[in-house]
């Protein structure tokens, strides 16, 4: 067997130097010590935030034009989750990765029809008020292209809607039962019936929360929130946490890709990101196997502070 | 019985393996190299300190159910441990990266402990990440509804639905965490087995 040559970023120098006493357990139980102390006391100095959920009665009560707006784009397809495409709907392709489309190849797995999911459903589920089940009827009865000219006269008023004597104002002229299912889901969502309604859509037990959550981030209520509380995604986003809290600062270098040009604008953004980050880790990963990427820390020398002692030690003899 | 088939015994075997690699004096170790003299190492064992406080933490969380800290002053502190266990562990641990990458500590055949660490880190990452929209406040309504649209994009979405509190709850309480102690395990049985990475071979300075 031939002996390969020395490779100073692959091979370690045998250790020929001496030994010195260690406790590995004292080592140990002392870490523990400190760091259940230091924890304790960074619980006592700064506590941790727990601002309440929203919910849609929160919302809809708050911002009862935003809730019907957003309602509204429920209706008309234009809300967020209805463009969303996979793995809700077919809404849109989804983000590109090249010509990859990864979410369309994973498929619509988690369902989402805004018009039924958010609207008629838990307008169907109210107990029986004469106008709504008229309304609830003409709709089911009628042409999709009649449904469609009704959702579109409503839109084309509901620029100017209003909120008074706690009624949503409309002046549409044409526009069939989407009056009385707007005002209604208004309603249902203000005693907070709606909340419920998507909530259980899977029966009476239930921790998935799709449902309720895609509707509010349909609408501006939670990113206003948020906005306020520095969370969106031009400052940083969602590595930070409400509060003046560290959050999840390790999340700083995926974050920080969404701040700058190409992938502030891109539509793509989400999957661009991704796949950097993908790529980074596996770089992290096999950096022992690379070439060059192995060799900076010989070559930066930084392992001269890390081992002072060391190198002191075998200057001095 | 014949001492060839206690020999060919899967039992025997792995405990003779098991002793061969790393037998007491390697496991529990009463001395180490000299150059093993450096601040550095204490942020290894800062980071499995932490650990154990986040997972300790984590159970007395776990003792009262998910909604408990909500409207309790005491879950509340728990909570508060429970989150400055792993600002802490996360803050070790990137320091501990970043001292081992500067030693190139995977140099002599330990590869392995460099990559198990990675992927500790890795899985580390997602824990906390479902920890945080496992909250049910509004933090976890508005990082779930931000980060679902990264994860979507990459169709891992369609399986894992952050907005599935069930889901994430479950991933963040049972299988992060399960596969983030055995990783760790690894990881630190690979450093005991292999010892630690000797300085690279300097010339001093004078007889340059
Ligand atoms: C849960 C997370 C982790 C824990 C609990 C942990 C714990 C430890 C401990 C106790 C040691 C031995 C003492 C020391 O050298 O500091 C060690 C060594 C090591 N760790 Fe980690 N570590 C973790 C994550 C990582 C990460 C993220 C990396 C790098 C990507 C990493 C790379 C290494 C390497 C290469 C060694 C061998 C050091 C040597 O031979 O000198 N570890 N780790």
């Amino acid at each position: 067997m031939t002996k390969k040559a020395f490779r100073p970023d692959v091979d370690a120098p045998e250790w020929k130097g001496g030994y010195s006493p260690y406790d590995i357990i004292k080592e140990g139980t002392i870490a523990l010590v400190v760091v259940a102390l230091l924890t304790l006391l960074l619980a006592i100095v700064f506590g941790s935030p727990d601002e309440h959920a929203i919910t849609i009665k929160t919302w809809s009560n708050a911002a009862p034009v935003d809730f019907a707006t957003t309602a509204l784009s429920e209706l008309n397809g234009t809300s967020t989750t209805a463009q969303y495409g996979a793995p809700y709907n077919h809404g849109s392709t989804g983000p590109q990765l090249g010509p990859f489309t990864l979410a369309k190849w994973a498929g619509v797995r988690i369902s989402v029809n805004t018009v039924n999911d958010f609207v008629i459903d838990p307008l169907k589920s109210q107990p029986s008020q004469p106008a709504l089940s008229t309304a609830l009827t003409q709709w089911s009865q009628a042409s999709s292209s009649e449904r469609a000219g009704w959702v579109a006269d409503y839109t084309k008023a509901a620029g100017k809607m209003t909120f008074a004597n706690g009624q949503v104002m409309v002046n549409s002229t044409n526009a069939g039962p989407v009056p009385v299912f707007i005002e209604d889901l208004t309603q249902m969502a203000r005693s907070g019936a709606l909340d419920q309604a998507l909530i259980t859509q899977a029966g009476f037990y239930t921790t998935n929360y799709t449902m309720p959550l895609l509707f509010l981030a349909d609408g501006t209520y939670l990113s206003g929130l948020a906005d306020h509380q520095h969370l969106t995604g031009d400052q940083w986003g969602m590595m930070n946490e409400t509060g003046s809290y560290p959050g999840q600062a390790w999340l700083w270098l995926y974050t920080f890709w969404y701040q700058i040009p190409p992938f502030n604008t891109s539509a793509n953004a989400d999957v661009l990101v991704f796949a950097i980050m993908g790529l980074l880790s596996i770089g992290l990963l096999v950096t022992p196997f690379i070439p060059g990427l192995r060799s900076i820390p010989r070559k930066t020398r930084v392992y001269r502070l890390i081992w002072r002692e060391h190198y002191q030690n075998q200057e001095k003899t | 019985m014949s001492t060839t088939e206690i020999d060919r015994q899967w039992t025997t075997r792995l405990r003779r393996r098991a002793a061969g690699k790393l037998p007491p004096e390697k496991l529990l170790p009463d001395k180490q190299p000299s150059y093993v003299s450096s601040w550095i190492y204490v942020f290894g064992v800062t980071t499995l300190a932490a650990l154990t406080v986040v997972i300790a933490t984590g159970c007395l969380l776990a003792i009262r159910g998910p909604q408990w800290w909500h409207s309790s002053s005491v879950g509340l502190f728990v909570n508060s441990l429970h989150l400055w266990s792993v600002e802490i562990f996360f803050f070790a641990m990137v320091v501990h990266l970043w001292g081992k990458y500067f030693m190139a500590a995977w140099r002599g055949g330990r590869a392995m402990t460099w990559m198990t660490g990675v992927v500790t880190f890795l899985t580390s990452i997602g824990a906390a990440f479902t920890g945080y929209v496992s909250q049910s406040n509004f933090d976890s309504q508005w990082i779930s509804t931000q980060a679902k649209d990264g994860i979507n994009s990459t169709g891992v979405g369609a399986f894992f639905n952050v907005l599935n509190l069930g889901q994430m709850l479950m991933w963040h309480i049972v299988l992060l965490p399960l596969v983030a102690v055995l990783l760790t395990a690894i990881h630190v049985l690979l450093v005991r087995v292999k010892g630690v990475v000797p300085p690279f071979e300097d010339v001093p300075k004078a007889t340059k």
